[in-house]
């Protein structure tokens, strides 16, 4: 059932909110036991009893009337534990709603819970969740990785079999990722398109908050109630935020633009069923156009690293043991006592990066590294501009691989890790808008295309991914 | 460059990040790797070109000089142990 359908039917009373939302938060319980999605659960009941109330006042309003909603874990939910899955923010619960999130509950919307995610955001495969979580496991074989870092919005979007949407969160790839490794929609917007309010941050030039579902209408439809202007984050962009729901899956005379060096670190597998994918659209009407983007496929990863890290380890420095999140008793002066509580609770990955991020803004390094980076950045988002003057969207796989084992993830160096965002991290770099939409399996695990437009062009990939979708 | 395990060290004290030997050295590989493809940016020309900082135009925004709410102070300081009546207690300083 379509989520406006299930809305409708709520609206009119033909379904039972309170009843039809314990059945749901069991399913979800009987998940997470399975497969670790969620860090922690909102009172369900309570928002279910006070809806139900209101449609038997007549008072059912809003466009995700009695839908759950499950919430990655960096973004603020008022008295929900929000720890952005990292044990140094344990025990910190928000004063107030992330915007995004508080749209959701205007229009009707019952929070479910916190997803759980690689530690800030740190992680393609959902390998490094904080001290002390469990590890999530792929929906479609537990012993491979979800992808991360929004892993638990990507697995529950896969397994819920109740009405339910997620917002997940976007650095680099981190949305795109998980829904192609864990074979869902995920629409990561233009940077600037949903307000950042309430998100906890990794990369502040960077962020995007974005939308999982297991249709591309329903994660659209999420993506519109979210969209727009607001007064609490000066970044959040000005422009109108057009109609994103009943785009009509038409992709005559769709210009598509192909980067040969995209497929070309592909497996053949995802390479091939991406290629098809793309015929099939050629049969529909689409035209597909040879593209090159010299600079950003071969200096964009390392320009996205070293902005990213640079952010983080700032945004990072104010996690201390004081104020809020986790404490310890206060003693030594405040360089011992700060030091001893970020050693003891930051994860390793996130000691790596705030280290790098550290290194590359010092004194010495910072034109060759941040500097450099943010020049590079410049020539990245210009090479894209001129593409789209060609084009209207532009289509690769969302990895270069599916989803792979603990065991594969073990092998690799840190570096390994990095180089699998060797598509989504250019992209996220550029503010660009993207969706993953499954387009095949290869032994069982999904293999994801990313569809990519132009600055605020979400209703142009909603219209391809649509058309991706109805495929054969 | 040499990433040597006395400049992670230095780099992780300015971070507020305690070390032991073995992870230095760990890291100090580890971070040699990273940066040495990193470095890789330098082949690019960027004579003249504008940094980027943000990946669309940003631009100042200012609202009136008027008092407005804000969250109440006994509701922020319920997030933390360390407090007196008022404020916030931190480590010594001296």
């Amino acid at each position: 059932m379509r989520i406006s359908e299930f809305v409708e039917a709520a609206k009119k009373g033909n379904i039972n909110i309170i009843e039809h939302t314990k059945k749901a938060l069991k399913e979800a319980e009987k998940i997470n036991e399975e497969y670790h999605y969620i860090t922690a659960w909102a009172d369900v009941e309570q928002q279910a009893e006070q809806l139900q109330k209101r449609q038997e006042e007549g008072n059912a309003t809003g466009k995700l009337f009695g839908v759950l909603i499950s919430v990655k874990d960096d973004m603020c939910v008022k008295g929900i534990e929000s720890c952005a899955s990292s044990a140094i923010l344990k025990g910190y619960k928000p004063l107030f709603n992330a915007t995004a999130v508080e749209r959701c509950i205007r229009e009707g919307a019952i929070i479910l819970g916190k997803t759980v995610q690689d530690e800030f955001g740190f992680g393609t495969f959902g390998d490094k969740a904080g001290i002390g979580y469990k590890k999530p496991k792929n929906p479609v074989n537990k012993k491979h990785f979800p992808g991360g870092s929004s892993s638990g919005a990507g697995g529950l979007t896969k397994l819920a079999d109740f009405p339910h949407l997620s917002l997940a969160e976007s650095t680099g790839g981190s949305t795109a990722a998980p829904a192609s490794f864990c074979g869902v929609i995920g629409i990561t917007p233009t940077y600037g398109r949903v307000s950042r309010y309430g998100l906890i941050d990794y990369a502040n030039s960077m962020d995007k908050i974005c939308t999982m579902a297991r249709t591309v209408e329903d994660a659209a439809l999420l993506l519109e109630i979210i969209s727009g202007q607001d007064e609490h984050d000066s970044t959040s962009a000005p422009e109108k935020v057009p109609q994103l729901t009943d785009i009509p899956a038409n992709v005559n005379g769709i210009k598509i633009g192909i980067i040969k060096e995209a497929f070309e670190g592909a497996d053949n597998h995802v390479r091939k069923q991406v290629l098809d994918a793309v015929y099939q659209l050629e049969q529909k009407g689409a035209r597909k156009i040879e593209i090159s983007l010299p600079i950003t496929m071969k200096y964009g990863l390392a320009a996205y690293y070293v902005l990213a890290m640079c952010e983080a380890s700032t945004n990072l420095a104010k996690y201390c043991g004081m104020r809020y999140g986790q404490h310890e008793k206060l003693s030594g002066n405040y360089n011992e006592y700060f030091s001893r509580v970020r050693t003891q609770y930051f994860g390793e990955e996130v000691k790596r990066r705030i280290l790098l991020g550290t290194f590359a803004r010092m004194a010495g390094y910072r034109d060759a590294f941040y500097t450099k980076a943010a020049q590079v950045r410049t020539k990245i988002i210009e090479e894209y501009n001129n593409v789209f003057s060609q084009v209207d969207v532009i289509i690769t796989p969302t990895m270069p691989i599916t989803a792979p084992t603990a065991e594969e993830v073990k092998k690799l160096t840190p570096l390994q890790h990095y180089l699998m965002d060797v598509i989504t991290a250019p992209i996220n770099l550029a503010g660009l808008p993207h969706i993953n939409v499954p387009c095949g399996q290869h032994n069982e695990m999904p293999i994801g295309m990313l569809i990519t437009g132009k600055h605020f062009a979400e209703a142009k990939i909603i219209q391809v991914a649509k058309a991706v979708e109805n495929n054969e | 460059m040499e990433i040597t395990p006395e400049l992670v060290k230095h780099v992780a004290q300015t971070a507020r990040l305690n070390l032991k030997e073995e992870e230095l050295k760990k890291y100090a590989a580890e971070m040699q790797e990273i940066l040495n493809t990193f470095e890789k940016l330098s082949e690019v020309d960027t004579t003249g070109v504008e940094p980027s900082f943000h990946p669309i135009p940003i631009k100042n925004i200012t609202r009136k000089d008027e008092p407005n709410d804000c969250l109440p102070r006994e509701k922020i300081l319920e997030l933390t142990k360390h407090k007196t009546n008022e404020h916030f207690k931190g480590p010594k300083v001296l």
